[in-house]
């Protein structure tokens, strides 16, 4: 009976999610792209197996949307005569991981001690801040090449690096909102009600700090993966051959003036992932907030 | 057409509707008045009468879209002001009415010199030189009665009290010298003091220039302080016109009737302690003392006993809610105890305190900021059971849930809402409900019922003073409104500057003050009782 009962209320929830993607059809084609390329990443690999490094010299520098080739040169050959879907695909995935991993571990380590920094205050928080503008202060592709200089340049390295380089917003925003939130007056009543420091962080002050952070975030992805490309294409980032979106734009450079889609198509990419993720952010924002979330729900369901 | 030769502004059937996403609504739905020279029109209406969108037509300040005129015409000296072009319009502005707004922070440029800020209006409309507009400033500031107008034209709005901000923009109001000056709530946000000053210059400044003033207002005092004709609307539609003695004295509308009703400090309905009262106190204030850069209470006594409410007056900074933050241990004195059923809870250790929260609750001012917007109802109420995990089972949240809001006047559905969701009388509801979760001792009201309009401020008091019957609580009941506190309390302390000037039994001090400040704080407290006796 239980067990019905939760899969009813699940099966609720998700309706109802899915009525608020129907109501932003801007966001519902962002998340079925970001489905795409999340598939892409996980399974892209495997369905092509090695394809991305054969190399076909004949066909260097293939101008794309031709049908003369394989379906894998509908988007043209690098200059190497590989296929661009090909390394595409493959890029997806090491991107994703990167910038992805880069984003959460920046935003959930730079919020915490922003939101640490700012409810506590005193000298912990001065303490945090003054971290926060050291690392600011330092240009942070340069600190990311020395850093990679010194250890190994291996993909681990690679994230941590651009998560730590971009924690300083979060902890300012964090810290700036909580501020100002710890002062309202439903915190006063919490603590007047004998809540702990842990509940009023979590329950009072973190939901109305999220979605900001989330879409700090969203527009913080599409920079990392330009950060990573840079650093890749100084050699500290990814080394060849593997490949990300980033990469591809620095090794298509070269070739702007012979063979444009070298970099148009990751490019592409890389602005639509991103514009897909500040769509669904936007969206994300209305779902977080009580007050706004009518304007996703149906009209009908408002009538009941 | 009015052949009225007094006549200034004549408004008929005006409807003013908003464009919203869920269709439009009527803000204003055909309304008719008309004001002579040397008139003052009160315009009453709780909020969402749509009174403030009259204004802001008549001043040409309503935002269309979403806002759309409908139909009317308002007639200032002859002409319909609603057909003239936009430059015609301005021009007009200022030159033949002003206004002036409750929020004077706001409307003031805090980069300006009061002075400057005055002046300009002589120079760009008409056309005096820079010296000649600084006089005139200055003569203005004086007439308004600023002390030391030369040197304080020189001040910037900051530096001065929210009084006299409202007297600085009633100067800029007078500049142009205006036929007709509307006053939008103009001193809402004023101490009571204060207030009966602004409504006196008001009210002289109409007899010398012979100006029509159309006031503002939710406060039923204040009109009956300062108003000729009175209209009252409600949804947008007047539900009662007439002359201030015909609408206060013998109300015709049902919905007028119920407002006059509402009208607190009738003395009506009180409910009489039991006599066998606990001699112990719950609560007792001891040589309190708290300091800031200056010093914010000051040798504070007084004692809550059980089944008692204290009413605590003063006006803004005589430290009254530095005293509640006290009670509540959200701030350490800087001398002195508060012994709680004779334990100081200064010296209490971690789970004593936490006993102690349970018992002592707050219900704050504005239900806006009290409530977290991202939890729902059963949240808010359920929070209290969630800290202190053993006083009620989590089977029986929801059960207890709708039985407390059932008590407050709400609905048990209401659980599953926001608070956005609700106005604002029934979020103090809500705020209510919460603290009598962990049923309680003492609840602390720091201007509960300040915010919210008149008709929906007597439901909550008498809610107050049901829950009190029901579960026998003490109220520490602080408020700058003496009616609501004539009202309610049984004891009443009367602070300023952060000491106790009086103290004593709600009949003695309303009818017998000793002290000349409390003497003054009644008199300048708007009261319907003096039009009544006159």
């Amino acid at each position: 009976m239980q067990l019905i009962l939760q899969k009813k209320v699940f099966y609720n929830k998700f309706k109802q999610i899915f009525s608020m993607f129907l109501n932003d059809k801007l966001a519902l084609i962002s998340i079925i792209f970001l489905i795409f390329m999340v598939f892409l990443a996980l399974f892209g690999p495997s369905l092509i197996n090695d394809s991305f490094t054969k190399m076909n010299l004949r066909l260097r520098n293939l101008e794309p949307f031709s049908f003369d080739h394989n379906f894998m040169y509908f988007f043209g050959a690098d200059a190497l005569g590989r296929s661009m879907i090909a390394r595409l695909i493959i890029a997806t995935q090491n991107t994703m991981f990167i910038a992805g991993s880069a984003v959460i571990l920046s935003m959930t380590l730079g919020g915490a001690l922003g939101l640490i920094s700012g409810y506590f205050g005193g000298k912990t928080g001065n303490l945090i801040m003054r971290i926060a503008d050291i690392i600011m202060s330092f240009p942070s592709l340069l600190l990311a090449v020395i850093v990679l200089y010194m250890f190994d340049p291996g993909l681990l390295n690679l994230v941590l690096v651009l998560a730590f380089t971009r924690m300083p917003i979060y902890m300012r925003t964090a810290r700036a909102e909580v501020l100002e939130i710890r002062e309202r007056l439903f915190v006063s009543a919490a603590i007047s009600m004998g809540a702990s420091n842990s509940r009023i962080i979590f329950k009072h002050i973190a939901p109305l700090t999220i979605p900001t952070l989330i879409t700090i975030a969203t527009l913080d992805f599409a920079f990392v993966m330009l950060g990573e490309s840079a650093l890749s294409f100084l050699g500290v980032g990814i080394q060849p051959p593997e490949v990300t979106w980033g990469l591809m734009v620095a090794q298509g450079r070269n070739y702007l003036q012979l063979a444009w889609w070298l970099a148009f198509f990751p490019g592409l990419i890389i602005m639509l992932v991103a514009l897909s993720l500040n769509l669904l952010s936007s969206w994300l924002r209305i779902v977080l907030d009580p007050r706004q979330r009518w304007r996703l729900e149906n009209i009908g369901d408002k009538n009941e | 057409m009015s052949n009225n030769v007094n006549s200034l502004l004549k408004v008929s059937n005006l409807a003013v509707s908003f464009d919203t996403v869920e269709g439009s609504i009527n803000a204003v739905q055909g309304i008719d008045f008309e004001l002579n020279k040397g008139q003052t029109l009160a315009i009453i209406g709780e909020s969402g009468s749509g009174k403030s969108v009259t204004a802001s037509v008549i001043m040409g300040i309503l935002s269309c879209p979403p806002g759309r005129i409908k139909s009317g015409e308002i007639f200032l000296n002859k002409q319909d002001i609603l057909k003239l072009s936009e430059i015609d319009r301005r021009k007009l502005m200022g030159n033949k009415i002003a206004i002036i707004f409750q929020d004077t922070l706001s409307h003031l440029n805090p980069v300006f010199t009061v002075g400057a800020q005055i002046a300009e209006c002589f120079e760009v409309h008409k056309n005096y030189t820079k010296k000649e507009s600084w006089d005139k400033a200055v003569k203005l500031l004086d007439r308004v009665k600023i002390p030391n107008p030369y040197k304080r034209a020189k001040d910037y709005p900051h530096q001065f009290s929210g009084g006299q901000r409202q007297r600085v923009m009633i100067a800029m109001a007078l500049a142009l010298e205006p036929d007709i000056i509307i006053a939008d709530e103009p001193t809402t946000a004023l101490d009571v003091t204060i207030q009966a000053k602004i409504l006196e210059l008001l009210a002289e400044l109409r007899d010398e220039r012979n100006m029509g003033l159309i006031l503002i207002t939710h406060d039923l005092g204040i009109a009956a302080e300062v108003a000729d004709k009175v209209i009252v609307l409600k949804n947008g539609k007047i539900v009662e016109k007439g002359t201030l003695k015909e609408v206060f004295i013998k109300p015709k509308h049902k919905y007028t009737k119920e407002l006059m009703n509402s009208i607190p400090g009738k003395f009506n309905q009180r409910y009489k302690r039991s006599d066998n009262i606990d001699t112990n106190p719950i609560l007792e204030i001891k040589n309190i003392s708290k300091s800031y850069d200056t010093l914010a209470c000051d040798n504070i006594n007084f004692n809550l006993f059980r089944d008692e409410i204290i009413g605590i007056v003063g006006e803004s900074g005589s430290g009254k809610t530095t005293i509640s933050n006290l009670i509540l241990r959200l701030i350490e004195p800087s001398s002195g105890c508060i012994l709680y059923h004779g334990r100081n809870i200064f010296d209490f250790d971690k789970k004593e305190l936490f006993n102690f929260r349970r018992k002592v609750q707050i219900v704050f001012q504005d239900p806006y900021a009290s409530l977290n917007p991202t939890m729902n109802v059963f949240d808010i109420i359920s929070e209290p059971w969630i800290i202190h995990n053993d006083f009620l089972h989590k089977k029986l949240h929801q059960a207890r849930i709708s039985e407390l809001l059932t008590s407050v006047g709400l609905k048990p559905s209401d659980s599953k809402k926001y608070p956005h969701e609700f106005s604002g009388g029934q979020r103090q509801r809500i705020a209510i409900a919460r603290a009598l979760a962990l049923n309680p001792e003492i609840i602390i009201c720091d201007e509960a019922v300040s915010a919210l309009d008149v008709s929906i401020q007597a439901q909550i008091i008498k809610l107050l003073k049901d829950l009190r019957k029901q579960f026998s609580l003490s109220y520490l009941f602080i408020a700058h409104d003496l009616p609501v506190v004539k009202d309610l309390a049984d004891r009443v302390i009367v602070m300023k500057s952060g000491e106790i000037l009086e103290e004593g039994n709600v009949e003695k001090v309303f009818n017998k003050p000793v002290n000349p400040y409390t003497i003054d704080l009644l008199k300048s407290s708007p009261s319907i009782e003096k039009l009544l006796s006159n």
